[in-house]
């Protein structure tokens, strides 16, 4: 961990992606620096998630490199990313509906189970999947204790939700509320155990106290020395908590800094309340049509 | 030279007959997002409307072709209306399953009505033929050649020109939009419904003319082709599956010319599975093309699944094995053993269609390489029963879980009509590769059944060898479920993409659960194979797929007690209540649409 420590834990150059006409995000740079807190904020339609997805391998780029601590992970496919330690939310939530709570939270701890799942190097990896089955159906102790040790993991992480999920361990995740639903999720990125967490959104459709509450469990993970990336368009929670905020527009980074400084950049200002109709047609990166 | 001429012209004409039903199937998916199922069975209502009106009134041609049509869009309007209609809103997979359950039930009423046997459908038109070039060209050629261009050329028109086939295609686009903007989406679904239906049935009387031949039994794979067809065109797109159709034809015409009529399907459906896995939306679809909705959502209705407790479950176990002692029914006994079986084949699907969320329909062909497998080792190789059918099952998950691999990266209904395709192409290659499968003449003389050198030679030992095999790999399915794995393959069904950025490598898992699924069904068709005593590549069929697939449902999907339940009730209760053979496939398509509808989560819930 040391010798990263000055490095970025996240460095993104130029990450580009194109839908037809459109651009929607164009040549972004980003960086994260370990344990550090940067917030993306931006209008509808900015390409905040579409640069979620790239950076997690849900989406692939047209141009830019994406390096996690060092290492090139541009174009990994997510389950690898996954096993390097990112963790994502997603923006309308996507729990897994027919599995209990807990279940839902135990497959966020999938790339933490090492008894289970035996790493071979080629050409024995081809066979590890029968290992892992004949060890899922015989459970020797050493399974069972990890199996074991995993679930108190995961009734830990959904005790900081506090009595919201633990007395609904068994439901299934259909069944919940959507502020549940929400929940369970930044249960499954946490079981992951991160070394970098991704929220997007995560107190969207939540009501006041709710918020509240969430952003009190975010500060928690924050202080706790978790590298968190957040898109979040309620703006009180982003000045609170961040470290950084970035704000994109239209595909394209408008402002970076300080909570405060970023606060009061007439660009931001601009980007939010709107005066672009006169003046955006030559700083648009977008086609006119776009814009419309 | 002449010969490759009329290979040509029959390829056309053959690609014209495909066109008109992969037409109305690229119709319907268009503005329903459905593979029409039911498509073959109008196709043959169609031909038996022309013969009826042929033999029983001696209606001249134009008018047998307007009675077809008639007959074909009205059937159309019935299935949309009662078959399809009721299921909006239901996860994607149900109307394709409703589809095929309405073919089963059409399929089976033709049967009752005309019989099984084929028919001679006259046609005046068959013995005029004219000489052109080095070949001839006979009338009905022309003729099938004309309707195909002029049915293309008038739903061109009535796409372009009128309101109501703009309505279509806004509707195909963009159906809430379309509904927004004042189309009537039902009314829409209903015209192409009857256009499509239409089509359909003039192919069917076409083909029977073209062949002087028609049979109910041809309704399964005149879905099939057009299916393909329409695929290789590109799913939903009309221009795409005409071309798709002559495409087929041609392939079709000049295989056969060069290896024979046996392989002519076996080109088909490797046609299809390469497409879909190589190019999903077809071989006309432009790059920049976006594939068409996902149509992910399995059919895993929310259920909380019904929870026998552990203890339950042995007893029934236990009462099940002291049968034969209380009641040493021969027919009883023999029918039981038979719900065994097909619990086997249940418990196999159940995991692949259920839990993991593949819905297989062309699971037949997983017990038709254990069947064929077991019988050839036993009978080529020596090897033990026991043993043979050990190996049956580990074959099966081998050759099963290779052949499916390249389709897991295709999603719901691409997914299902791949395993069909592929299941279609098992059953071929055993027809073809007769030095290993001794081809049409099927194996006979299969050993009976014994363990350790034993004989199993009474019905209540053959009873209690498949109890004690489904009651073995039940109980580890039982654990599988209860693992890690039982919690990952669900997420890999509930939400890929959240799985993936989990760390769930999908191939791996799919893989998995398929291999585990196919050891059972390999297992299941190997001990079938000893008690047949003889077996042929049509001993496992479609049917047997569709049951299978009906068991599950019934069940509940990926509940292990519910496919043993699903088998005891599909396979005893026609047995109680001694139900004709003929009656039973009619009445498992109507158990078929009746859960859909009204029982999605199965009897005892999705697990």
């Amino acid at each position: 961990m040391s010798r990263l420590s000055s490095a970025s834990l996240l460095e993104v150059r130029g990450l580009t992606r194109r839908f037809g006409g459109l651009t929607a995000v164009a040549g972004i740079d980003l960086d994260l620096a370990e344990g550090e807190f940067v917030s993306i904020i931006g209008p509808n339609g900015a390409g905040k998630t579409t640069l979620f997805n790239l950076m997690t391998g849900l989406d692939d780029p047209d141009a830019g490199t994406v390096r996690f601590r060092g290492d090139d992970i541009t174009r990994l496919p997510p389950e690898r990313l996954a096993a390097l330690g990112i963790a994502r939310t997603f923006q309308h939530g996507r729990v897994f509906a027919n599995l209990s709570v807990m279940d839902n939270v135990l497959v966020g701890a999938h790339v933490r189970f090492r008894t289970v799942r035996p790493t071979w190097p080629f050409p024995f990896s081809l066979l590890s999947p029968l290992a892992e089955l004949a060890l899922a159906l015989i459970r020797p102790r050493s399974v069972a204790a990890e199996e074991k040790r995993m679930r108190e993991e995961a009734l830990k992480i959904l005790s900081r939700f506090g009595e919201r999920l633990l007395p609904r361990l068994d439901h299934p995740a259909y069944s919940l509320s959507y502020a549940n639903r929400r929940r369970v999720e930044i249960g499954r990125a946490l079981a992951l155990g991160p070394r970098l967490l991704m929220l997007d959104e995560p107190t969207a459709g939540m009501n006041q106290t709710e918020t509240a509450e969430m952003q009190g469990l975010i500060g928690d993970l924050k202080r706790s020395g978790l590298s968190i990336l957040l898109i979040e368009h309620k703006l009180d929670m982003v000045m609170q908590l961040s470290d950084r905020v970035v704000v994109m527009d239209e595909g394209s980074v408008i402002a970076n800094g300080k909570p405060n400084d970023v606060r009061n950049d007439p660009a931001v200002i601009e980007a939010y309340l709107g005066h672009r109709r006169s003046d955006a047609a030559e700083a648009s990166p977008m086609p006119q049509e776009a814009v419309e | 030279m002449s010969s490759w001429f009329d290979y040509t012209l029959n390829g056309i004409i053959i690609g014209n007959i495909y066109a008109l039903l992969a037409v109305g199937l690229a119709l319907i998916f268009g503005v329903a997002r459905l593979i029409n199922f039911a498509h073959g069975s109008v196709y043959v209502v169609g031909a038996y409307a022309g013969f009826v009106a042929v033999t029983q009134f001696g209606t001249p041609l134009p008018l047998t072709i307007l009675i077809a049509v008639a007959v074909g869009a009205l059937l159309g309007l019935v299935i949309e209306r009662f078959g399809l209609r009721p299921l909006q809103g239901y996860a994607h997979i149900a109307p394709l399953l409703a589809t095929i359950g309405i073919s089963f039930v059409l399929d089976q009423i033709m049967q009752l009505t005309f019989s099984p046997d084929p028919r001679a459908l006259p046609s005046e038109l068959l013995q005029q033929r004219f000489q052109v070039g080095s070949g001839t060209i006979g009338a009905l050629d022309l003729l099938i050649a004309a309707i195909g261009l002029a049915s293309a050329g008038l739903l061109y028109a009535f796409l372009r020109y009128t309101k109501l086939g703009w309505a279509v295609r806004a509707t195909a686009q963009d159906r809430d939009a379309a509904q927004q903007m004042g189309v009537n989406v039902d009314a829409i679904n209903r015209t192409v419904f009857a256009i499509a239906s239409g089509l359909g049935a003039l192919s069917g009387l076409l083909v029977g003319m073209y062949y002087n031949y028609i049979d109910p039994a041809m309704s399964f794979q005149a879905t099939l082709k057009g299916v393909v067809a329409q695929v290789v065109g590109g799913v939903g797109n009309v221009p795409g599956a005409i071309a798709g159709s002559l495409l087929l034809g041609l392939v079709e015409s000049y295989g056969i010319a060069l290896f024979g009529t046996s392989y002519r399907n076996l080109f088909a459906f490797v046609l299809l599975v390469a497409v879909l896995v190589l190019k999903p939306n077809g071989l006309f679809a432009s790059r920049r093309q976006t594939p068409p909705e996902p149509m992910t959502g399995t059919f895993i209705a929310p259920s909380k699944p019904i929870h026998i407790p552990y203890r339950i479950l042995v007893a029934l176990a236990l009462v099940a094995a002291l049968l034969p002692a209380v009641l040493p029914d021969p027919y009883v006994l023999q029918t039981l053993t038979n719900a065994w079986l097909y619990g086997l084949a249940g418990l196999s699907l159940t995991l692949i269609a259920g839990t993991v969320g593949l819905i297989s329909l062309g699971h037949a062909a997983l017990l038709a390489i254990g069947g064929y497998a077991s019988a050839l080792l036993s009978i080529n190789l020596g090897v033990p029963i026991g043993l043979s059918i050990l190996s049956a099952g580990l074959i099966a998950a081998a050759i099963g879980t290779l052949l499916v691999f390249p389709s897991f990266r295709l999603r719901g209904h691409y997914l299902s009509i791949a395993t069909l395709a592929i299941g279609e192409i098992v059953s071929l290659v055993i027809l073809n590769w007769e030095s290993l499968t001794r081809g049409p003449i099927g194996i006979s003389g299969i050993p009976p059944l014994s363990i350790f050198g034993i004989e199993l030679d009474t019905d209540r030992s053959i009873y209690w060898f498949t109890l004690a095999t489904l009651v073995v790999l039940a109980a580890l399915q039982f654990r599988l479920l209860g693992s890690h794995l039982g919690r990952v393959l669900r997420a890999v069904r509930d939400d890929d993409i959240a799985a993936r950025s989990y760390g769930i490598g999908l191939n791996r898992y799919k893989a998995l659960a398929f291999a585990v699924g196919s050891f059972a069904a390999g297992i299941s068709g190997g001990i079938t194979s000893h008690l047949y005593s003889y077996i042929n590549h049509e001993t496992f069929n479609s049917q047997l797929s569709i049951l299978a697939l009906t068991i599950v449902i019934l069940g509940g999907m990926g509940n292990v007690a519910g496919a043993i339940l699903g088998s005891v009730l599909l396979v005893g209760l026609p047995e109680v209540f001694r139900i004709a053979a003929e009656y039973r496939v009619l009445i498992y398509g109507l158990v078929l649409l009746l859960l859909i509808r009204f029982r999605p989560q199965g009897l005892l819930g999705t697990v």
